[in-house]
This record gives C-alpha cells, structure tokens and sequence, in this order.
C-alpha cells in the first residue's frame, strides 16, 4: 500500500472512479497504472516538454452542460457528437441514421473486439490513463463498401475549473468504404483543465479515412492527445492537426501503415502566443512496401510561447519502394518565442525515396517593406505574410467548409482580415 | 511636390548620399543616371523609407509634409510609390488581394470609405489591360514564377492601381527587351498628367527615348552634378560620365 502512495501516476487518478465491472481491456489498463510514472524531460520523448504543471495537479471528473451551438461549423451538413467534460451530451447531438455506418456513443458498444486490431501500437501514460478512466466517445463503423454520407463532426466541451475531461473514440473503416471526421475542441471558463483524448481507429483494405482535429481551446488549460491509427492495403488516411489554442498542448500521432500501397497524409498548422506550449509529435510507422508518406506541418510562434515539432518515420527492412516526405516550417515572431523541431528518419529498406526539411526563421523582411511601401500597414504587412506561410498547409485540407472554418478561427482570434 | 535639400544619407557607416538637392514639380519627369555605386538606388531606399538607410543631413519634403518624419506605409499613404529595381516575390499573398488591403489603408488613411468589390475589379480589369497584364498574372502570387518582364509589368500595374502623386522607377527599364520596354513605357506615359510627377532612374538612355523626360540629372558620388534637357542622355549614352566626373 505505501508503495502505490508514492506512484504519482496513482495518486493522479485518485480522485476518479471508474465501474467495478469493467471490461478486461479497461482492467489491464488499470493496473498496468501501477508500474508507470509520468515522463520527464530527461525521456527524449518528452524532452521540451515538462508535463509537470498537468500531473501536479489533482483533477475532479464532472458532468455539466455547456451549449454547443456556437460551435458547430457553419454551412457543414454533419453527423454530431456533442462531449462535455468526456461525457456524451445525447441531447446537443444530432446523427442521422444510414445504412452500413453505426454512429454511437462507446458506452453502448463492447470495443474489446476492435482494439485488438491496434494491439500492436504502444500505449503511453497518458493514453492508459484514459483507456482506464474515460467517461464517454464516439464508436463509429463504416461497413464494407460504404460511403458515409456526411462527415460526423465531434465537438469536445470541457468547462468549470480543475476538471479533467478523458474522452475516447474508436472509429472503424471497413474496406472499400469512406468516412470523415472533425474532432473540434474547445472550453468554456476551464482554468487549469485537463482534456485527455485519444482518437484511434483502423482504415481498412482500399478505404479512407480523413480526420480534421481542431484545436480550439482558450488559452488557459491543457490537452493531451493520442490518435493511433493502422492502415490496411491500399488504404487512405489523411490527419490535419491545427493547434491555436490551450496553454501546454501534446499532439501524439501514431501510424502503424500495415499494407502495400497506402497513402498517409499529415498536415499540422500551429499558431502560438503568450505562454502558449505547443507540442506535435507524430509517427509514422512502414511496415510494408509501395506506400506513400507525406508531411507538412508548420507553425508561427509569437510573444514567449514555444513549439516543438517531432516527426519519426520508419521504414522498415522490406519495405521497399516507400516514398517519404517531411517538411517542417517554423516562423519566430518575436526574440522570446522558441521552437524544437527534430526530424527523424529511420530507414532500413535500401531502395526508397525519403526527405526531410525543417527550416526556422522570421518573416521576410524584404517581402514586408515591399508589402508597406504599397501603402499596407506593419501589422497588415505581417499577418498577409504568416497567412500566406501557413496558407500552403490549410490548402492542403481537402474540405473547404473546414478550411472557411479554419480561416475564420484565424480572424477571431488573431485578427486577421482577408 | 518633391523639395530635397542637401540630403545625406549613409548604409552601414558608409557615406552614399553626400549633400543631394533635387526639385521636382508636378507635371514633370525627370530622369536620374549616373555610374553605378552612385547613389541612385540609395536614394529610392531612402525616400521610400528602408530600413538600414540613415539619413544624416538634409531635409526631404514631399508635397508640405515633412517625407523623413513619415513611416514607409504613411509615405505611400501621402502618394509616393516606389517600383522596386528588384521587386519581390511573395508566395502565398495574392496580387489582388494585397493591392485591395492597400487601398483600403490608403483609403482609410485619407478618411474615405472602402473600394467597392465591383469598383476594385473594374479598376483592376482596366489597369491590368494598361500594362498588358494578363489577368490570370494580377490574381496570382505576387511576383512568383513571373518573368522580368512580367515583374516589371506587376510593378506598373500597381502604380496604375494606387495613383500615386509620386512615381519613383528604380531600373523599370533594366533587363527588358524592347516589346516589355514599350509597354511598360506606354503604360508609365498613360498614367502621367499634369498632377502627379515621375521619377526615373536609369543605366539606358533607351529608355528615354519613350519616356521623355523634362530633365536630366547626372548623379555621381552622391550628389547631383549636372542638370540638363533630354539631350543631355543622348551625350552621355555617348560619352560615359569620365568627362562629368573628372570635372568634378
């Protein structure tokens, strides 16, 4: 007993309570919490990262309401989830049935069947934590064949102080069938909250699957995702991560391509001010030949924030023929910003086509002082600039109602005019 | 409209400018040659407001208004435009959507309502036709992928957009081929009248001979030499500047 009183992991979840009757995956999980700590920065995993200033603190898991309207996406015909604090708000969500696509709360549904199939995906703390704890998500099957007729946007609320909010989905992509989703976040006087999410999912043989999460959090709590996706044979994903808000957020992707001739798509756009700790890490795992990889994230830091860019790519011994590509762009606005950005290129194939980029610097000043001598003020000058810089990322997201929507973030919360 | 007097100037502790006097009145055009490091396109930096560009000496002013005291966006604001001897591309910003930014600033600077969207794409389609610009070029990134031709071009089409009190051409001539050079003189000469004022500066007596000039400067080692009428190119097309100078 004294020894379970020095694990921190432990004593972090001391306050929440979970069923006694849970499943077996759920069980594991919790009692794999027993030998585990949280990462410190001397982990080269979480290195720029200190996670202290979340784990320090002792968070209460609570349903409340918060009213979700201003935040579904304008002139987007979707499916909607609606989760306040990780707990499924039925009432504020709206899905309308369709043959061959199940949309529908986790509680109703055994996941024990589909998470097998990512059993081969590491698990971290945070995300163990929440496969023991979570208090709602989103199951979502798309049967063989099966083109969904609308995108399911997901929209997380977590409101009210010291909360914290674990929500996971599972979304499951049959073969030969199509579906979209939108994860957006947000939070309503959430001082020093926590959302805890993992998104995790399997693209099966020649299907697609396209996931936009947008974050969107005030500027005072934290969030730690996990999105563990494998893709089948000829299998499609795309994942564009755009981060504006929180205070200290991690984004953690993991993609296990477990099928000749896939094409995997990341993009990320993060955009940081004040104290703003913004941390993408991604990987992408190939295992299997002919697949294609391509990867652009950038980001625009001002005030003392600090961003970090991981990208891991492994190609493994025969995989051949794999086409990888990785581009990182970093824009520091101002002398206290920082950013820590680190490709990682793992390649045992001898017959591939891999690149990485990574470039940081300021805006271009020639480009500014052409831009005012037309009359276009210091200000107008640099944010024409920056939205061009990120421009060529959100162009990339293939839906323009969600591209109007990211925009229109940008406008609200940077002031921009277009 | 353009008063400057014993103006000094210096990049990085380095003397360029040296006591420079210029007067130029509306309804003019005057022409600016002279050796190279001779100051010229110091000068543009200088009165568009670059940063790196000290001025030391002298006084500068633009039409009353005291141009040195003036932030670069405020100059341009007042009505002075500079077209850049090497203007820059700028991937990701629309021509047309930073030339509407502009002169809505513009606009706003003076009190006056923003363009009409109807208004701004009429006035594009007709300045566009003035320099030849096809209009797939005026939507796209500015100066990205453009010919020097095309640059040079974008570079009169903007001056067509903003009507600006003041032109200054730093090398709009340099690099072009004689049908790119026509244009961009035809478009220049459409858009002179009697209020405003242009402002060559130039290695090519060429170019003269399409925009003809009231008067000549000679600037050499930062000062203005000699003054004289257009022929004055046409002598030293012929001569060079050793004979200027020398005397000198």
């Amino acid at each position: 007993m004294e020894i379970a009183q020095e694990n921190k992991v432990l004593q972090f979840v001391e306050n929440l309570s979970v069923g006694n009757d849970l499943p077996t995956y759920r069980a594991m999980a919790k009692d794999a919490l027993a030998g585990m700590d949280f990462p410190t920065t001397r982990v080269e995993d979480w290195k720029y990262t200190r996670v202290t200033r979340i784990t320090k603190q002792n968070y209460k898991s609570v349903e409340a309401t918060a009213d979700a309207s201003a935040y579904r996406i304008p002139n987007m015909d979707a499916n909607v989830m609606v989760f306040v604090n990780g707990f499924y708000d039925a009432a504020q969500s709206s899905i309308e049935a369709q043959e061959g696509v199940t949309i529908s709360a986790v509680a109703d549904m055994d996941l024990e069947d589909y998470l097998d199939k990512l059993d081969s995906i590491d698990e971290n703390v945070f995300s163990l934590i929440n496969k023991a704890y979570y208090t709602g998500g989103a199951f979502v099957r798309v049967e063989k064949k099966v083109v969904a007729a609308k995108p399911l946007h997901i929209i997380h609320i977590t409101t009210g102080e010291g909360v914290i909010a674990n929500t996971r989905h599972f979304i499951d992509v049959d073969q030969s069938a199509e579906m979209e989703v939108i994860c957006s976040h947000h939070s309503v006087n959430a001082a020093e909250s926590f959302s805890n999410v993992v998104l995790e999912g399997s693209v099966g043989v020649n299907a697609g699957l396209k996931v936009h999460k947008l974050q969107l959090e005030e500027l005072d709590m934290f969030h730690i995702s996990t999105e563990n996706f494998i893709q089948e044979k000829d299998a499609r994903f795309d994942i564009n991560t755009i981060t504006l808000g929180g205070l200290l957020v991690r984004n953690g992707l993991n993609i296990l391509v477990d099928g000749e001739n896939c094409d995997t798509m990341l993009n990320g756009v993060y955009l940081t001010k004040d104290k703003q700790l913004v941390d993408n890490h991604t990987f992408v795992d190939h295992l299997q030949a002919h697949c294609v990889s391509d990867e652009m994230y950038k980001g625009v830091m001002d005030g003392k924030s600090k961003a970090v860019f991981n990208g891991k790519v492994i190609v493994r011994e025969d995989s051949q023929k794999i086409e990888a590509f990785q581009a990182n762009g970093n824009v520091l606005l101002s002398r206290d910003a920082e950013v820590n950005a680190k490709p990682e290129l793992e390649i045992y194939a001898d017959d591939v086509k891999c690149s990485h980029g990574c470039t940081i610097g300021q805006l271009d000043e020639e480009g500014i002082f052409y831009l005012r001598a037309r009359g276009l003020g210091k200000k107008s000058a640099e944010q024409l600039m920056t939205q061009a810089f990120i421009g060529e990322v959100i162009e990339r997201v293939k839906n323009e109602t969600v591209q109007e929507y990211i925009y229109t973030q940008f406008e609200e919360r940077f002031g921009w005019v277009r | 409209m353009l008063t400057i007097k014993n103006l000094h100037a210096k990049v990085e502790d380095k003397d360029i400018l040296k006591g420079l006097n210029l007067e130029v009145k509306a309804g003019e055009v005057h022409a600016i040659m002279g050796p190279n490091g001779a100051g010229k396109s110091t000068l543009a930096s200088v009165l568009a407001g670059k940063d790196g560009y000290e001025v030391t000496e002298g006084s500068v002013d633009f039409d009353g208004t005291d141009l040195l005291d003036l932030e670069t966006e405020d100059r341009a604001r007042e009505g002075l435009f500079l077209a850049f001897q090497y203007p820059v591309e700028i991937p990701g910003v629309s021509n047309i959507n930073f030339l509407r930014t502009s002169i809505n600033e513009i606009r706003e600077y003076k009190g006056e309502e923003p363009i009409s969207a109807k208004d701004f794409m009429a006035r594009v389609k007709e300045k566009s036709a003035l320099v030849q610009l096809d209009a797939k070029l005026a939507s796209r990134s500015v100066n990205e992928g453009f010919s020097g031709g095309e640059k040079k071009r974008n570079e009169i089409f903007q001056m067509a957009m903003l009507e600006p009190k003041l032109a200054i051409l730093d090398e709009t001539d340099s690099g072009l081929d004689i049908d790119a050079l026509r244009i961009v003189a035809d478009g220049v000469n459409k858009l002179k009248n009697e209020g405003n004022a242009i402002v060559v500066i130039t290695h090519y007596q060429r170019l003269l001979d399409y925009i003809v000039p009231d008067k000549v400067h000679v600037l050499a080692d930062g000062q203005i030499i000699k003054t004289g009428p257009k022929e004055l190119a046409l002598e030293l097309e012929d001569k060079g500047y050793d004979w200027l100078t020398e005397k000198a």
